[in-house]
């Protein structure tokens, strides 16, 4: 157990400088380094910014696909020959359903299979589909016509993914550098901004869906009717006041733009939005424009109309301007979202930290105070109670905060101010390693064992303890890692990871110094 | 100097102490289940004081240019129409923790900071908001129930490991102690008014998981000893057990307590209810050891751990 052979001393001390050398770039600048060398992060608690978990709103997804259902239902039944007729045809969203009932209770079979039709085919796991609703008839002619639970979840997992891409492209445009997205869990997507003070700018980007569609205007309709003629809706204008009768049917999306430009117009120097179409849109924008010379074209963006302009001559080039009183930065953030692309749901904050630099670096301050007032401590009182191999102890905890920082680094952990906690608790559970192993020495010598096989009893009686007692913190911090979230898991790694490398450090570390110890000094009797 | 500091300067204990410890097994057990008991009955009524982690709501702190006028901030805050607002001071006098109840839904939650921003800007001009925190309903049950999850998880965890190292006298023993322990901690934050946060839950985690550590020694020497003096009675040998490893118990909970106290001290409003409740942990810990653990198992070891009953021979074998 005293005796270690050369190579094994050697890698001992290797792997300590090892430990070192992985700190290093933690105290160059990140510009002197090269790409592969990792520096320890510090967590957006130390140095400010802006975390936010988003969700998709599966509620407005839910609306749109019932809607469309009952469009399906409206056009089927219309167009089938000879028509079927039907009464209380509704969405009910709280039950994700719709139901009607079919007046001639023999054709409810036509209805259902109307509907079926109209179903999407949705992955059910293991490479599976099925559709994403579920169709029952009864015999009164009731038929409805169920969004399923599985249908809801892929429908929500697609969306966030889809969302991610989206999410980050609109930030990239804020010019956030560092930016963290990420997707957790079914429906969730986090967001990190380090270093945004005020992240208001950015939920406001990021809660709007920006679907951006040209409809034609339908000028016949009475906009004081309380329910829009069919075909039609009635939509809220940009400021809330103006109510324009739009036709639904999309004639331009916004996914067929490939550009879109703040800028001011020429003429009367107002800020606009100059956008550019795809082939597809150039084509669609142009044939509408021809057709529809001198009537109104809606733009509509999240179910507002922006402007509804009148259509002077033809637009064949596939440019186009929005010109929708904008100031700057209405511009530049219609410009951003639209380049961004649309979001197929919204997306809504549901939880958001946001702290300052300020707060920031009184963290930092106060975690390096409480480590060095905490390794003093523990110094002392080491070398204080326990004499010589408390000395030994402590170069081995100094060995381990080097090596656990490396390991930090290595890994590109986060180190939140919950961490630096967690590393100053380290320091004291580190200890109690060479706590067993001392006090266990100390009995071996008082049971009257010489100094050589009181060494060697202690490092292999304390052993098993010290395996025992490390377990069950780690344990308690796999728990903790698991369930916990945001900077408390970093008190779960850096514990976990201090835990780990102390049971090397205080065992391998101590017993190669204590042995090289003996074996210079042959003493008569221990220091304990 | 060297010579000096190479020997051990001081110990916690003498050596070779002979306390009778089991003496007060049952005043011990007696006062940890009253003080349990009226740990469970006061996490109810008045009931843990949540955090915005569990609780769900708005925190805001900010700092005012000058000491801030609190009623004029706190009138400001409430006309700003978002429900129950608590305004306090924070650390210093320019600086304020405002508390917002949830706001019904996620999207008013957005609305409300903004409100109450504005308020105080008007209120307080050049008043810096250094934090906002705001947890959305779902979020918070979520956090809550994985907290919960984390701490029954970790019980369930000692359990079966205590048990598979060792025999289920000292697992139930060291469970039912963690329990014991966990609820007074708990019991502690009510009346010192600590958050249950996941901050706390940390802290707690930390506590089970040291104290399951000093647990697994004592009982760790037990089975030793129980190896080692095949005809001492069980009290004597718990007695002695606890006595042999006396100074590595209360050695660790130095160390351990040197390095939370700091945290205490300096580590900020973040880390001083933690850093607290560390304290208080380790030192039910450590006192438990010795009179709550042992004593379950002198008790329900009495029949099984010792091989004068016939029935479980060798019940002391790994």
């Amino acid at each position: 157990m005293m005796y270690f052979a050369r190579w094994k001393a050697l890698a001992v001390v290797g792997v300590c400088l090892f430990g070192m050398l992985l700190c290093v770039p933690n105290v160059l600048p990140r510009s002197v380094l090269p790409d592969w060398a990792r520096q320890i992060n510090l967590g957006l608690d130390l140095r400010g910014g802006s975390y936010l978990l988003l969700e998709v709103d599966t509620s407005a997804m839910v609306r749109e696909r019932l809607e469309s259902l009952v469009d399906s239902v409206r056009r089927g039944t219309a167009s089938a020959n000879p028509r079927i007729l039907y009464t209380g045809l509704s969405a009910n969203q709280e039950q994700r359903r719709i139901t009607l009932r079919v007046s001639d209770a023999g054709r409810a079979a036509d209805v259902a299979r109307l509907l079926r039709e109209a179903a999407i085919a949705v992955p059910a796991g293991a490479g599976a589909t099925q559709p994403d609703i579920e169709v029952t008839t009864s015999p009164d002619g009731t038929v409805t016509a169920v969004l399923t639970e599985v249908a809801l979840r892929a429908k929500a997992s697609g969306a966030v993914e889809q969302s991610l891409e989206i999410v980050r492209r609109r930030i990239d445009e804020t010019g956030v550098a560092e930016a963290l997205i990420a997707r957790q869990g079914q429906n969730r997507i986090l967001v990190q901004l380090p270093g945004v003070e005020d992240p208001a700018r950015i939920k406001d980007l990021l809660g709007r869906t920006a679907r951006m569609t040209f409809h034609l205007v339908d000028e016949t309709a009475n906009l004081q009717a309380p329910t829009p003629p069919a075909g039609t809706m009635f939509l809220p204008g940009d400021r809330g006041q103006e109510r324009y009768a739009v036709r639904r049917r999309v004639e331009v999306d916004g996914a067929n733009l490939t550009d879109a430009r703040a800028g001011q117009d020429g003429r009367t120097g107002e800020w606009v939005v100059n956008f550019a179409f795809d082939s597809v849109g150039t084509r669609r924008f142009a044939e509408i424009t021809r057709q529809n010379v001198g009537r109104p074209f809606a733009i509509v963006l999240d179910d507002r109309v922006i402007t509804a302009p009148v259509i002077r001559e033809p637009i064949t080039g596939g440019r186009g301007q929005i010109s929708g009183s904008f100031d700057v930065r209405g511009a530049n953030d219609l410009s951003v979202l639209l380049r961004a692309g649309a979001l197929p749901a919204p997306l809504t904050v549901v939880e958001e930290r946001t702290v300052g630099p300020e707060l920031g670096a009184d963290a930092i301050r106060a975690g390096l105070l409480s480590l060095a007032a905490g390794t003093l401590f523990v110094f002392l009182y080491m070398g204080l109670a326990y004499g010589f191999f408390g000395w030994l102890a402590n170069i081995a905890l100094v060995a381990n905060v080097i090596i656990m920082m490396g390991i930090l680094s290595v890994i590109g952990a986060t180190l939140t101010l919950p961490g630096i906690a967690g590393i100053v608790l380290t320091l004291g559970t580190a200890l109690d390693a060479n706590v067993l192993i001392n006090e266990r020495i100390r009995e071996e010598t008082k049971l009257g064992r010489s100094p050589i096989n009181a060494l060697e009893a202690g490092f292999s009686k304390a052993s098993g303890t010290i395996m025992d007692s490390n377990l069950t913190n780690l344990i308690a911090m796999a728990c903790l890692y698991a369930f916990g979230s945001g900077p408390v898991k970093g008190f779960a790694v850096t514990v976990a990871i201090g835990t780990v490398v102390q049971m090397y450090t205080a065992t391998v570390v101590v017993r190669l110094l204590a042995s090289i110890w003996y074996r210079r000094r042959r003493p008569q009797t221990l220091p304990v | 100097m060297f010579r000096l500091l190479s020997r051990p300067l001081f110990r916690i204990v003498p050596d070779n102490t002979r306390i009778r410890f089991m003496k007060g097994a049952v005043a011990g057990l007696i006062v940890s289940a009253i003080l349990s008991s009226a740990s469970v009955i006061l996490a109810f009524y008045p009931g843990l004081e949540r955090g915005i982690d569990f609780k769900g709501g708005i925190v805001m702190e900010v700092r005012t240019p000058g000491p801030a006028d609190l009623p004029r901030l706190r009138s400001a805050v409430s006309a700003a129409n978002v429900g129950d607002v608590g305004v306090q001071e924070f650390g210093s006098r320019d600086q304020l923790l405002i508390r917002l109840p949830v706001q019904g839904d996620e999207a008013g939650t957005q609305q409300a900071v903004n409100r109450v921003r504005g308020a105080i800007e008007e209120a307080s001009p050049g008043t810096r908001v250094l934090r906002v925190e705001a947890v959305g309903n779902r979020v918070s049950a979520e956090l809550f129930r994985g907290g919960l999850i984390a701490l029954g998880l970790s019980f369930l965890a000692m359990l079966l490991y205590i048990w598979f190292r060792f025999e289920w006298q000292f697992a139930v023993a060291g469970v039912a102690t963690l329990l014991l322990d966990t609820t007074k901690c708990i019991g502690i934050m009510v009346v010192t008014g600590i958050e249950f946060n996941l901050t706390t839950v940390a802290a707690i985690l930390t506590i089970i998981g040291f104290n399951a550590n000093d647990k697994v020694v004592v009982f760790d020497r037990m089975r030793e000893n129980l190896r080692k003096y095949k005809t001492m009675p069980l009290r004597d040998l718990v007695d002695l057990s606890i006595n042999e490893t006396l100074n590595r118990t209360l050695g660790t909970s130095v160390t351990l307590l040197l390095t939370a106290l700091p945290l205490a001290l300096f580590g900020g409003d973040t880390l001083s209810g933690f850093a607290w409740l560390m304290i208080a942990g380790i030192i039910v810990g450590t006192s438990s050891s010795t009179f709550i653990a042992a004593p379950i198992v002198l008790f329900t070891g009495a029949k099984t751990l010792r091989r004068d009953t016939p029935a479980v021979p060798q019940a002391a074998a790994p």
